[in-house]
């Protein structure tokens, strides 16, 4: 673009990340997903009179666990504050979170710039605080609805430095964060059901300047893809203003995804005076080394780490390597089944391809797929020694991750053992020969592309289940 | 034989040769309670159905349980589940909480006959128990003074004879001074000895509940079952509970009392300091030995006070906007209205000055003025009773700087409310346990109190001393 | 007590802010009282600068001994829709009802 030249962007991303305890943050509601309305909560989080908070141990893990995997300082020290203000989503009128004492500073992420280089971007800190509820607006009636379930739930708020400096790096930040967080299965991070959600903070200065420009809050993104067009959106809208002589107003935009812009939200004519002091109904916290310890030791091969070592163990490419450990699950599955067919650059192609491929089709995780490691090994150790074609290994996976049976008994069920006994194809082979005289003259004359034909042919007639190697070998001794 | 409502054991005892069916006497209590409350309003209101369909719950028990029978009045601001629970307030209007508090479970499991609702300061706003929305409570020994606040119903109820015990909450003398303008025994806890777990929040760094009796020896027994870890508490304290019934034949030989001399200055009705003066000659001639020493910063202490509580209250009370529960104005037509309408009919005076004052601290550009340096003097008080507690084992002062005042006479001057409570708000402040005691009566015929402060978990200490100067007196 | 002295510790126009953070609506003769009041309480409590707190920590609880209260990731105490519900003033299904957030 014209304007990098003139004029640097500054990003920053608040990431709240859903902790995916069984209960909520405060009281032992569960936290599920898609429940009836108002049917997951109690007297502390529907903030009745009365009514106290105690911290879940687990959320707690869950977040030392997280910061530690972004490279973050665990305080010694840490407490909960009140951050007051006025929403129906809110029961209490106040929301607990951290702010001057929080668990976790200095952390970063680091991302792969668009030239293949590492860049770190930092985190200024991690903490936690409680979520609030579902509002839902009914058009007809001058209306809305509260739905209180997800009031509660943990979050724990990572905000980065304002360190990247384009929208492509700004989605690479989500990403990794993703990635790295889905690792340790402390968070599903689906921004579609919302565990995972970014706020963006955006400036745009003239290059060489020390200052920051204004800086306008961007909300209402709903996914990485979002993100990344809001801030393409606000790069441009900024330079314009700026390149006219105006001012940029400090406020906060909303992405408008229908039509592929930012609009300012109601501005308010005072920042909100959030008014935060010590929660008087919670107790100080002290975090041991060695619970921080503890939990370190509980520590998945993170990502990074994982990719290197595919790379060396298994002599995989940078991209295959890069797939098979976006996920851990993935990680973990291909592992499985190169421990039963070693392999691993046929697995490699496995997964990557047939694999992730059903994922998609069926819109699950690898979990979901219900697919065992050893029945991947038998369908590719069946292909491999040529006891089904390649063809037929596919629709083997098909079926297996359909039924759950065994590739075995699919194979045999519907008849897909390839044929490798010349005196079984040999009846075929004549036939194809005999049927197709120009491409048998024009393979003779020495054209080979009318020998794949005819072996395609070989293939048709004997339903897919002709060894293709062995019919090429076949045609090639009859014809030459 | 006439119902004795003067203690616990009295009464069971008379309960017992009764031989009725516990609903029979519910209804005649109910029936008492209304006639003698007629003139004084210790209750908000009384649930004559509610309290017999409870006695009918207890009958088919078997009449075990320490407070089987025994009539006790409730603050209402401590939640009863499926009872009307408003504290004074009208933005609490027909809320009935879909829960017990952690206390009310431990006293219905003793049997305890719950009165209901005793009226109080809005939110437990005041020290007079003039405004709550249900209109004020008067003495019993003055009906044209009033009780103390904000447990002034609660204390009322006791001092009149319509209960045996009362439940109440001290936020910063809460029990103490009406106990002790009425003539009667109030004990606050240590914070978090007694579990807040469905105490509707005042100020939460200070807040608890505690009991109001006739005597010392009622005192410790209600001590004994309300206290105790809650692990719906995080504030509450997982320390064993004594018997402290236990302490009361222990006698105050060698025990340490110190006078400090900041309660003793001017402003204290001569009356007062006699009485005060009198009982520490009745405890030296128990053989207790007194020590002058100095809390330096008492001065402070209200304004500390009225720094810090507020501002928690603010937040405290930030959820009463009428759309969960509670009372929502009819007049709005979008949510900031709603929200504005509501707090404005819902809130009396005191409580939105409070609710002013406390926002007012917290918000951005005064929070270390006000809020913080509040917290720091709060650091220096209770320093103070650190070092005192090192030349002795209690502290002793006056309750109430006077007798009970005149209904009215100082609803239009807010500050000389406040201060009111000097003498109790240090205890709070700390998180000290204190009692309180009748020590006589003014020559306005008014009883005085005499305020006990022990170190945190030292409940076994104050009844020790109170109850051996309760029974020389 | 004139004006003059009273403004120095609280204005009309900063009470007129604290009603809006608090969503209390306040008439002129409202925040003139308010004014009054609270004026008087913040003289009385300046004294509080008299105390040297410069090395003084904060005390946010009254125990300060207690810390790490948890509870574990179990499911308790949840209460049913109606108990939720019941006293809400208005409802939709089995939703709180509000009048439309702008």
């Amino acid at each position: 673009m014209s304007y990098s030249e003139k004029y640097e962007t500054v990003i920053g991303l608040e990431v709240h990340i859903q902790l995916s305890t069984k209960t909520k943050a405060f009281c032992g509601c569960s936290t599920e997903f898609g429940a009836s309305p108002n049917t997951h909560v109690c007297p502390v989080c529907l903030g009745l009179p009365g009514a106290l908070p105690v911290l879940n141990r687990k959320a707690l893990e869950y977040s030392i666990k997280a910061a530690i995997a972004l490279g973050c300082d665990i305080q010694q020290k840490m407490k909960f504050d009140r951050k007051n203000y006025y929403y129906p989503d809110l029961p209490k009128n106040y929301q607990i979170s951290q702010f001057d004492m929080p668990l976790a500073y200095n952390g970063r992420v680091s991302i792969i710039l668009e030239d293949g280089s590492t860049r770190d971007i930092g985190i200024t800190r991690a903490h936690m605080e409680e979520d609030a509820g579902k509002l839902l607006h009914a058009p007809e009636e001058d209306s809305s609805y509260v739905d209180l379930n997800r009031t509660g739930t943990p979050l724990l708020e990572v905000v980065s430095e304002p360190d990247m400096r384009s929208p492509h790096e700004a989605h690479e930040y989500l990403v990794t964060l993703k990635k790295t967080i889905k690792y340790l299965d402390v968070s599903d991070c689906n921004m579609e059901e919302g565990s995972l959600r970014c706020d963006a903070n955006i400036s745009m200065r003239e290059k060489g300047a020390a200052e920051f420009g204004s800086k306008v809050e961007i909300k209402n993104m709903n996914s990485f893809k979002a993100v990344k067009d809001a801030l393409t959106y606000e790069e441009e809208r900024q330079v314009e203003l700026l390149e006219d002589g105006e001012k940029i107003a400090q406020e906060t935009r909303q992405w408008d995804e229908k039509n592929n812009i930012t609009s300012s939200m109601r501005t308010k004519e005072e920042t909100q005076d959030y008014r935060y002091f010590p929660e008087p109904d919670l107790v100080p916290f002290e975090i041991s080394r060695e619970l921080v310890k503890k939990i370190q030791d509980t520590m998945p091969e993170m990502p990074g780490v994982k990719k290197d070592r595919f790379r060396n163990e298994y002599r995989l490419d940078e991209k295959s390597a890069d797939i098979l450990t976006a996920e851990k699950d993935i990680a973990d599955f291909f592992e499985s089944v190169v421990a039963e067919i070693n392999d691993p650059r046929d697995v490699s192609n496995w997964i990557k391809g047939e694999v992730l491929m059903h994922m998609n089709e069926c819109n699950t995780d690898i979990r979901g797929l219900n697919l065992r490691a050893a029945d991947l090994a038998k369908i590719i150790r069946m292909a491999k020694d040529g006891t089904i074609s390649g063809l037929a290994a596919k629709e083997t996976l098909s079926a297996c991750i359909d039924t759950g049976k065994d590739p075995a008994d699919i194979v045999k069920e519907k008849g897909l053992k390839q044929v490798s006994d010349e005196s079984e194809l040999e009846g075929i082979i004549k036939e194809v020969i005999s049927r197709n005289e120009r491409s048998v003259n024009d393979f003779k004359a020495g054209k080979e592309n009318a020998l794949s034909f005819l072996v395609g042919q070989v293939m048709k007639l004997s339903k897919g289940r002709a060894n293709p190697k062995l019919a090429n070998e076949m045609l090639r001794k009859k014809l030459l | 034989m006439k119902e004795d409502l003067s203690d616990i054991n009295a009464y069971k005892n008379w309960l017992i040769a009764r031989a009725e069916p516990l609903t029979s006497v519910a209804a005649m209590l109910v029936d008492r309670a209304s006639r003698i409350d007629k003139d004084i309003h210790a209750f908000a209101a009384i649930d004559a159905e509610a309290i017999v369909r409870r006695a009918s719950r207890f009958e088919k028990k078997d009449g075990k349980g320490r407070l089987w029978g025994v009539p006790v009045a409730i603050k209402d601001n401590i939640c009863i589940k499926g009872e009307l629970t408003t504290c004074g307030s009208r933005i609490l209007e027909g809320f009935r909480p879909p829960y017990n508090a952690t206390v009310i479970e431990k006293l219905q499991s003793e049997g305890a006959l719950l009165m209901g609702r005793a009226n109080m300061d809005e939110f437990a706003f005041g020290s007079s128990c003039e405004t709550s929305c249900y209109g004020p409570t008067r003495n019993p020994m003055d009906l044209s003074c009033i009780p103390g606040g904000s447990s002034g119903g609660a204390v009322a109820a006791v001092a009149s004879g319509q209960v045996v015990a009362a439940l109440g909450s001290d936020t910063g003398g809460s029990i103490r001074q009406p106990a002790s303008l009425c003539g009667v025994v109030g004990f606050k806890p240590t914070y978090g000895r007694v579990s807040r777990y469905g105490l509707i929040a005042f100020a939460s760094s200070l807040d608890q509940i505690g009991p109001i009796t006739h005597n010392v020896a009622d005192c410790a027994t209600m001590l004994e079952v309300i206290s105790g870890y809650d692990e719906k508490d995080s504030t509450s304290v997982d320390i064993e509970v004594p018997r402290y019934t236990e302490s009361l034949s222990k006698g105050v030989k060698g025990l340490t009392i110190g006078i400090p001399s900041e309660y003793f200055t001017g402003g204290i009705d001569k009356d007062v300091s006699e009485r005060v003066n009198e009982a520490i000659k009745v405890l030296e001639g128990l053989g207790v030995k007194t020590v002058d020493i100095s809390l330096p910063h008492t001065k402070y202490a209200v304004s500390c006070y009225y720094i810090i509580a507020p501002a928690e209250a603010s937040s405290n009370l930030a959820r009463y906007e009428g759309v969960h529960y509670g009372r929502r104005s009819p007049d709005a037509d979008d949510l900031i209205g709603m929200y504005i309408a509501s707090r404005n009919e819902g809130f009396g005076l005191e409580a939105k000055r409070r609710i002013l004052l406390g926002t007012y601290s917290l918000s951005s550009g005064y929070y270390e003025a006000y809020y913080l340096k509040a917290l720091k003097v709060r650091t220096k008080i209770a320093n103070d009773f650190n070092k005192a507690f090192d030349v002795c084992d209690c502290v002793l002062t006056p309750t109430s700087p006077t007798t009970a005042f005149k209904l009215g006479e100082r609803m239009d001057d807010p500050l000389k409310m406040y201060l009111s409570d000097i003498f109790t708000i240090s205890a709070n402040l700390a998180g000290l346990p204190a009692i309180t005691v009748p020590c006589g009566e003014g020559r306005n015929g008014l009883p005085v109190g005499l305020q006990l402060m022990a170190r945190p978990f030292a409940e076994d200490v104050l009844i020790q001393v109170a109850h051996a100067y309760e029974q020389k007196r | 007590m004139g004006n003059n002295i009273n403004n120095k510790f609280i204005t009309e126009e900063v009470v007129r802010y604290v009603a809006r953070l608090s969503r209390l609506s306040l008439d002129d003769e409202g925040v003139s009282r308010f004014q009054h009041q609270l004026a008087n309480i913040l003289e009385y409590i300046e004294q509080l600068n008299e105390v040297d707190t410069k090395d003084t920590l904060p005390t946010t609880h009254a125990m300060s001994s207690i810390k790490n209260v948890f509870r574990e990731d179990e499911l308790k105490g949840s209460i049913p829709l109606e108990d939720a519900l019941e006293n809400a003033p208005q409802r939709h299904g089995n939703f709180f009802k509000v009048p439309k957030v702008i």
